[in-house]
């Protein structure tokens, strides 16, 4: 049996553990808020932009633009989002499963493009080929730090690479639910669930084809935009009941040895009781 | 009669308020809108947008973006839009130098190129519209 010392210091530690673990659920908890903030306010101009895409898709035909045309063939890319740091409960585990099964389920050439360093390393010892990588988008994302790979998917796939490109990411639902999900990003698929404005014909300027041109490449940003901000709410949720669970976890194992120290300390008692009773009794 | 005026980039609402009169950077020249304009669709150029309000006007960086004019609500959607007074003009003129550096240095990656020019571009419309603003001051009009 341990000795009292021993299992003080085991309390000790873990209430040390239980300060960092409660912090953390704290701070990811109003991190969780910025993150939901910044969700909402992004919707706005993403609904915009899905309005005007409509009113484009009322006027134009369906041919107009490259990235909406579906190419012949050509390789799938799997844009897979993850965090960059661990300790957010089954986030990560979830999005990459799910990320894998739609891999396999597909036959055909397929490549990812890996957002967030746990969703790279996994699918680096899966074998599955990563054309690029990139990371630190941070608990704040901004929508300048998204340009470099919207460009860069919308090139590919303006170049012929890819026939096409899904993002894959854990949705959040609630603050308990993030339901890994995938979602079409190229070829654009406008009007499925966008509705312009009725009723009004528009006069565009310069013309309908060059407002689409502008258009298209910002549309791309603000979907892979709000996939990874989707991502920074899920995170925080997941990592706030983690923290949660980890913090109760160690309340319970406190208490279970707080026990067992008044167990040992008891015992000690009693036995030096009788050594100082049968000493007493011997001298008698 | 006032008509609805909302500005939105990708991550925030910037502006939403009823105006009575806007100017906005159009790609083919200053397009000024009025009540009851006709319906359109425009892209917009990086620039200066205008708004005024029970005589007071006040300004913005656009960059870029494209307007929806609806009978009663105008929507302007830009890539930034920064209000003149908050723009930082010592930033600007250092994204300014920077981007102009990297343009001097010569830069063989096309992506990189586009990316330094707009660079350069914003960080012209940004010190452009401040510098405005800070000569002229708040405007006050009857």
């Amino acid at each position: 049996m341990a000795s009292q010392r021993d299992i003080r210091r085991r309390i000790g530690a873990v209430r040390n553990i239980k300060q960092i673990t409660r912090a953390m659920q704290f701070v990811a908890a109003s991190k969780l808020r910025r993150a939901q903030d910044a969700t909402l306010a992004a919707r706005p101009y993403a609904e915009k932009l899905d309005e005007v895409l409509a009113d484009l898709a009322a006027v134009l035909g369906d041919e107009h633009h490259p990235l909406l045309a579906r190419p012949e063939g050509g390789t799938r890319l799997l844009v897979v989002i993850t965090t960059d740091r661990g300790l957010a409960g089954p986030l990560n585990t979830n999005t990459i499963r799910f990320a894998l099964k739609e891999a396999a389920e597909f036959d055909g050439r397929l490549t990812t493009v890996t957002v967030g360093r746990k969703g790279r390393d996994a699918i680096r010892r899966t074998g599955i080929p990563i054309a690029a990588h990139f990371n630190g988008f941070g608990d704040k994302p901004s929508f300048a730090d998204v340009t470099p790979l919207s460009r860069l998917v919308s090139d590919d796939f303006l170049a012929g690479t890819y026939g096409q490109i899904d993002l894959i990411f854990p949705k959040f639902v609630s603050t308990l639910v993030q339901r890994p999900t995938a979602e079409q990003l190229l070829p654009i698929r406008p009007g499925e669930d966008a509705h312009g404005v009725p009723g009004h014909q528009f006069i565009f300027e310069p013309n309908p084809a060059a407002v689409l041109r502008q258009l298209l490449p910002r549309y791309v940003a603000t979907r892979i935009y709000q996939a990874i901000l989707e991502t920074t709410a899920s995170e925080m949720s997941s990592k706030m009941v983690a923290m949660k669970s980890a913090t109760e976890n160690a309340e319970e194992l406190i208490e279970d040895l707080t026990l067992s120290y008044n167990k040992v300390r008891q015992t000690n008692i009693t036995r030096e009781m009788i050594e100082i009773a049968s000493g007493a009794r011997a001298g008698r | 009669m006032p008509f609805r005026l909302e500005i939105v980039t990708p991550e925030k609402r910037a502006y939403a308020d009823d105006v009575d009169f806007a100017t906005l950077p159009g790609s083919e020249g200053e397009l000024g809108v009025l009540p009851h304009h006709a319906p359109l669709i425009s892209i917009l150029g990086a620039g200066e947008l205008r708004v005024r309000k029970g005589g007071v006007e006040e300004s913005f960086a656009i960059i870029g973006g494209f307007v929806q004019v609806l009978p009663d609500k105008v929507v302007v959607m830009a890539e930034t839009a920064d209000l003149a007074s908050e723009i930082d003009l010592e930033r600007a003129q250092e994204a300014r130098h920077s981007a102009e550096r990297a343009l001097e240095a010569g830069i063989v990656e096309p992506v990189d190129l586009a990316q330094a020019r707009a660079e350069l571009q914003a960080a012209l419309v940004r010190i452009r519209v401040a510098e405005r603003r800070h000569r002229e001051g708040p405007h006050r009009r009857g």
